[in-house]
């Protein structure tokens, strides 16, 4: 058994296109995938009875099937219904609409936790419905959250491998070209799986960051909660 | 080419026993591997701590279908020629042994550190500790989580089916390619997979309330 790297790494230009869908995939998924979170956790909120449950319908769909037959689903459905998609804007698709219903099941979870006499001080302070949805429930429950919204969009990165069962040429799709071209099996995954574990990584830390960049406020109080509690 | 009957959807229901099978078996030795992880992550020294804490965080940080790759190709790679099955639950139990590892370490922490001293004050040796004192607690306070992970790995069995192991995502695939109607075939078997994993969601919440219960008196 003897490695040889040198075919894998001469397919570079390959793999970088790869690495590049992986990460526009996923980008692209987390920021559309929170705002239909957001728009259905206050959706959720200000209209009554029949969109909730519409809203949680959905989410438990989503949140009940694999990622892959809702791909799927997509790829092989959507032009049976006269909507044509090339491989990746299905991924995309399916990607935020999986998303969309995890990170609406998390942010539900933080803005129950948010206090009802919060909305009344903030209705005290002539606050409207809108600046009070805003300031007073959605920024804490999302700074209160955003640990459990971070590990799902790590999970997201990596699920997004599976978008290559329908052929789009993201980092897994080019693994399984570079695998046939060079007939190097283990080395490719080896190579793969290794700048996966870095994408992995980095989005962990650039959310960890993000996180105390966007609610300073809120994280300080954490950090004040905690040396409380360590004290 | 074939329509979509009772033969076909038949084919469909059989690959869950698949399923089944497949997340019952990676459960039970990922389970197993996990627990040993849970306790070397707890480990009062700390190069195996260290080790531990590498092998769930890099388990964690690469896609499951990698996992599947590296063992289905390296194995045939050192001349072990393994049936699909096999590197199909290898593989699911890695990943289910990292995962599960992490939620039971947060079980067995949250249990409050006064029982150890306790237990220790009884003269219990560290593993009559773990036995007798930690060991039920933190599997009471894991029910919830483990329950809700099992919803996980029944979903995450559908990527087998790209190493040639037909369960029931590649079942769906295999009859929408001879039958070209996929709303009806990936209606199906999404609706058997929601059958299997609804439950189990409501269980895990259940079990959470119950929990949040009983702890509050």
């Amino acid at each position: 058994m003897q490695f040889q790297f040198e075919p894998v790494l001469a397919e570079a230009d390959r793999i970088l296109n790869g690495v590049l869908l992986t990460i526009g995939l996923s980008f692209g998924a987390i920021v559309l995938g929170l705002a239909l979170a957001i728009l259905l956790v206050a959706a959720k909120s200000l209209f009554g009875r029949w969109v909730g449950l519409l809203v949680d319908a959905y989410v438990e769909l989503m949140r009940n099937t694999p990622f892959l037959v809702q791909l799927f689903m997509l790829f092989f459905g959507l032009p049976l219904l006269g909507i044509r998609m090339s491989g990746t804007e299905a991924a995309l698709l399916a990607m935020t609409l999986n998303l969309g219903a995890y990170a609406t099941e998390i942010i539900r979870a933080g803005v129950d936790s948010i206090h009802r006499s919060q909305l009344e001080a903030g209705v005290s302070l002539a606050m409207t419905e809108r600046q009070v949805f805003q300031h007073v429930v959605l920024m804490p429950a999302l700074a209160r959250v955003w640990p459990a919204l971070s590990s799902q969009f790590v999970l997201m990165l990596l699920a997004s491998s599976i978008c290559s069962f329908i052929a789009v040429p993201e980092l897994s799709g080019t693994a399984a070209i570079i695998e046939q071209n060079t007939f190097r099996s283990f080395e490719t995954y080896i190579v793969v799986t290794i700048i996966y574990l870095v994408l992995a990584l980095t989005l962990k830390v650039a959310l960890l960051w993000l996180g105390r960049k966007i609610f300073p406020r809120l994280s300080s109080v954490d950090r004040l909660d905690a040396k409380a509690e360590a004290a | 080419m074939t329509i979509f009957g009772w033969p076909e959807a038949l084919f469909i229901v059989r690959a869950a026993g698949w399923t089944l099978l497949l997340t019952a078996i990676s459960f039970l030795i990922g389970g197993l591997l996990g627990g040993v992880f849970a306790i070397l992550r707890l480990s009062r020294i700390k190069a195996v701590r260290r080790f531990a804490a590498s092998y769930i965080l890099v388990i964690q940080s690469i896609p499951v279908l990698m996992v599947l790759f590296m063992s289905y190709y390296g194995l045939s790679l050192v001349g072990i020629e393994l049936p699909p099955f096999f590197a199909a639950s290898a593989s699911l139990a890695i990943y289910v042994s990292a995962y599960l590892a992490e939620i039971w370490r947060g079980s067995i922490e949250s249990v409050p550190f006064q029982q150890w001293e306790a237990s220790a004050s009884l003269a219990h040796s560290p593993a009559q500790t773990y036995r007798h004192v930690i060991l039920p607690q933190a599997i009471r306070i894991s029910l919830p989580p483990t329950v809700g992970f099992l919803v996980q790995l029944v979903k995450n069995t559908s990527i087998v089916s790209v190493v040639g192991f037909v369960e029931l995502a590649r079942a769906g695939q295999l009859v929408n390619n001879a039958t070209f109607q996929p709303f009806q075939v990936f209606t199906l078997v999404a609706a058997l997979y929601f059958c299997i994993c609804f439950p189990l969601s409501r269980l895990s919440r259940h079990l959470e309330k119950v929990m949040n219960a009983s702890r509050s008196h």
